[in-house]
């Protein structure tokens, strides 16, 4: 059997914030406490959950933009959150990120040639200025911009065009992996369709693993081939695209799913109305997490918290309500979708 | 009388390398108590008409021209003084950041009571204790306690709940609400859209929603208006425009947009794409605006921009290529 190309074991990520005067009032945010899941060759996860709940924080830790306070990332076989950068470099190569805005992070006054040439150079990708060249068109094919817009500047291409180069110095570096970030939020709608199906194309033509994080959860459904569902640095679900938004068996993936507006007006809306915000990671609530918002809430979540457990095949739940069976378990009680 | 006549509105912008046609000649109406959802991609003028409408456009570099008749009344030839107290009696608006349009040093309590002070001459005590009513009427908890706190001491949603409280404490007849959830997750959202409609009912207001999310249209409008690079390509009753979109903009971004639940069973398809992206605003535009994106394209369009034609019953879109009712069935 080989192994999954990414694998992240009980991931923790503490932040300390604000000690008092003296160093000494350490309080933690527990923005990632205790995280585990794999992505397969070829295949997209998402991250989905609110605001906050760590998302952005574990695609950080698996690009070693952050070293975690607890847990393990292993690559292809390999323990890379403890790696000497010296080790990491080639096998960083195979784990690229896409932003929300790629060019927050890149120089504007680097021609776009420049910018898609660094990674290929850096790994040592090409053998010589005609392979390199070749290369370069290749990348702007692949993404489908023109191959003279290697030669213009950053600031002379649309929302759309950016996230394409940045997708383009993403593949640069022919990662396996790659993690997009909010890639595609903050485009518009007939725009945000060309670079989702420009990362589907790709996907299947290069076999690319995505770890797709994103909070817009028609896009997740459309994308996806498995999703986690966080809930304060936790995962409150996982499973498969059907298992997830057809038979949640967490009463938040539940609620997130409902409060999705549907673009048909003679929709039935039969939401479930989470009431307040997500509490703080500081001071994250005892038992499970999601009690104080939950709609089934009863006496063991205030003080017991339920562990990830298989509810089905590749699908996991964590909530003391699986224990139960049929009549008494409000999430068996006929899928909605 | 329809409540608010937007009457070939054009608001352009000088700019060192040309003019913004940012609004170029956009016509609608509200009806007393009606939701009326504006969509379009960022850019089209959305939001300019919305500040046209409540005359917050600087001049220069912004000038508009046209009329926007708020119960018969010009809007655009009223002092600035008769403006002010339409805007705080009549008009409130909502924006997409509530951060940039609270003020931050001043507690959220307060904040409230000062708008009620000024428009319903409440002395302080009175304002303090209606705009902790206020606060509880938006869903804030611990309305007494929060009223002490600073915006920055609040979450995204209630900020925007703040907002909304202050934007109904004089009981507007319309409420312009610009992107009112884009910044919020889902699930806030929808306590947002609920609370909105919600307050509709009991205030009676107008609401002027601008969106840029179908699905948020679909749940809360009545009727909707289609905006393409500063034009109205469309409007229609909100049924009838996802039943049948009679321009090809429309049908184009209905078709980009994936619905829920669409994608579990059988293989999934591909999203529609529209080609291309929006045209500079700074160049006239000859013949159809959507000319340069349009599937069904053809010299024709390049040449003669369409006219916005009523379609079929309140139903009225620009384009050459759509057929009217009658002619179809005939
Ligand atoms: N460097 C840091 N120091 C302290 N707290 C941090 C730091 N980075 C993130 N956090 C906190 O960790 C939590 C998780 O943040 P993260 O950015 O991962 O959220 P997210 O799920 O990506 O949210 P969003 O959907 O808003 O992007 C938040 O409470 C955030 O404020
Ligand atoms: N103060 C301004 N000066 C110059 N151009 C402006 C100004 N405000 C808006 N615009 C332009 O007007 C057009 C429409 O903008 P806007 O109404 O904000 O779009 P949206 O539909 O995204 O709300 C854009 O081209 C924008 O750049
Ligand atoms: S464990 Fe209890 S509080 Fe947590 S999700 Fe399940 S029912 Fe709700
Ligand atoms: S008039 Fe022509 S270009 Fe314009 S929307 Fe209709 S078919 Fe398309
Ligand atoms: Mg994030
Ligand atoms: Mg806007």
């Amino acid at each position: 059997m080989t192994a999954p190309l990414l694998e992240v074991n009980d991931l923790k990520m503490h932040f300390p914030i604000g000690g008092g005067l003296f160093g000494k009032l350490h309080k933690f945010v527990y923005a990632v406490d205790g995280l585990s899941f794999r992505v397969e060759r070829g295949e997209t996860l998402s991250l989905v959950g609110e605001s906050g709940c760590g998302k952005s924080t574990v695609g950080r830790a698996i690009l070693r933009l952050l070293k975690p306070t607890g847990g393990q990332v292993v690559l292809a076989g390999r323990r890379i959150d403890d790696m000497s950068s010296g080790v990491l470099r080639p096998i960083r190569r195979r784990v690229q990120v896409v932003f929300q805005d790629p060019f927050s992070s890149l120089n504007p006054r680097i021609r776009v040639r420049d910018a898609l040439a660094e990674p290929i150079n850096n790994f040592g990708l090409a053998k010589d200025k005609a392979e390199l060249s070749r290369k370069l068109n290749m990348l702007m094919d692949k993404v489908g911009l023109p191959r003279e817009a290697l030669g213009r500047w950053p600031h002379e291409f649309s929302g759309g065009q950016r996230q394409r180069i940045g997708i383009a110095r993403a593949l640069a570096a022919e990662p396996d992996l790659i993690v997009c970030d909010e890639a595609v939020s903050a485009l518009d709608v007939s725009v945000k369709a060309q670079i989702v199906n420009l990362l589907q194309e790709l996907q299947q033509e290069l076999g690319l693993a995505l770890l797709f994080i994103s909070h817009d959860l028609a896009i997740v459904e459309h994308m996806t081939h498995r999703v986690a569902v966080m809930y304060l640095g936790k995962i409150a679900e996982i499973g498969t695209k059907r298992q997830i938004f057809a038979r949640p068996r967490h009463p938040y993936t539940e609620a997130l799913l409902s409060a999705v507006p549907k673009p048909d007006p003679l929709a039935k809306r039969d939401r479930i109305m989470l009431k307040g915000d997500v509490p703080s990671p500081i001071n994250p609530p005892s038992g499970c997490r999601f009690h104080t918002r939950c709609p089934y809430v009863f006496d063991r979540c205030r003080t017991e918290e339920p562990r990830l457990k298989e509810v089905e095949r590749g699908h996991e739940a964590a909530c003391h309500l699986n224990d139960r069976t049929a009549p008494e378990n409000p999430l068996l009680s006929g899928g909605r979708a | 009388m329809a409540l608010l006549e937007v009457d070939r509105l054009q608001t352009h912008f000088r700019t060192p390398d040309g003019v913004n046609r940012a609004v170029d000649g956009v016509s609608f109406s509200i009806e007393k108590g009606e939701t009326l959802a504006v969509v379009g991609e960022s850019g089209c003028g959305k939001s300019v008409t919305a500040m046209s409408i409540m005359r917050l456009i600087a001049e220069p570099p912004g000038k508009s021209a046209g009329e926007i008749r708020f119960e018969g009344r010009d809007l655009l030839k009223l002092s600035e003084k008769e403006m002010k107290k339409i805007r705080g009696d009549d008009i409130s608006m909502i924006f997409q950041e509530p951060m940039t349009s609270l003020n931050p040093v001043l507690k959220v309590g307060r904040q409230i009571g000062e708008s009620l002070r000024l428009h319903q001459g409440l002395d302080r005590g009175q304002a303090e204790d209606k705009a902790v009513e206020m606060l509880q009427l938006v869903g804030i908890p611990e309305p007494k306690r929060r009223a002490g706190e600073y915006p920055h001491q609040l979450s995204g949603g209630m900020r925007q709940r703040v907002m909304i409280a202050m934007a109904l404490a004089c009981s507007p007849k319309l409420l312009i609400a610009d992107e009112p959830t884009t910044a919020l997750d889902v699930t806030i959202q929808a306590q947002i859209l609920d609370l909105m409609r919600d307050l509709k009912d009991r205030v009676g207001a107008a609401i002027l929603i601008i969106t840029h999310d179908l699905g948020v249209v679909a749940e809360v409008a009545d009727r909707v208006v289609v905006m393409y690079a500063g034009r109205k390509v469309e409007e229609a009753p909100v049924r009838d425009l996802f039943a049948k979109p009679r321009h090809p903009y429309t049908r184009g971004l209905l078709g980009a947009v994936p619905k829920l639940g669409s994608s579990l069973e059988g293989k999934t398809e591909k999203l529609a794409e529209i080609p291309g992206i929006v045209p500079s605003l700074k160049t006239k535009i000859e013949g159809c605006v959507f000319a340069g994106r349009c599937p069904e394209a053809e010299d024709v369009c390049r040449e003669f921009a369409p006219a916005l034609e009523e379609k079929a019953p309140r139903h009225v879109a620009a384009c050459h290529f759509s057929p009217r009712e009658q002619e179809a069935a005939a």
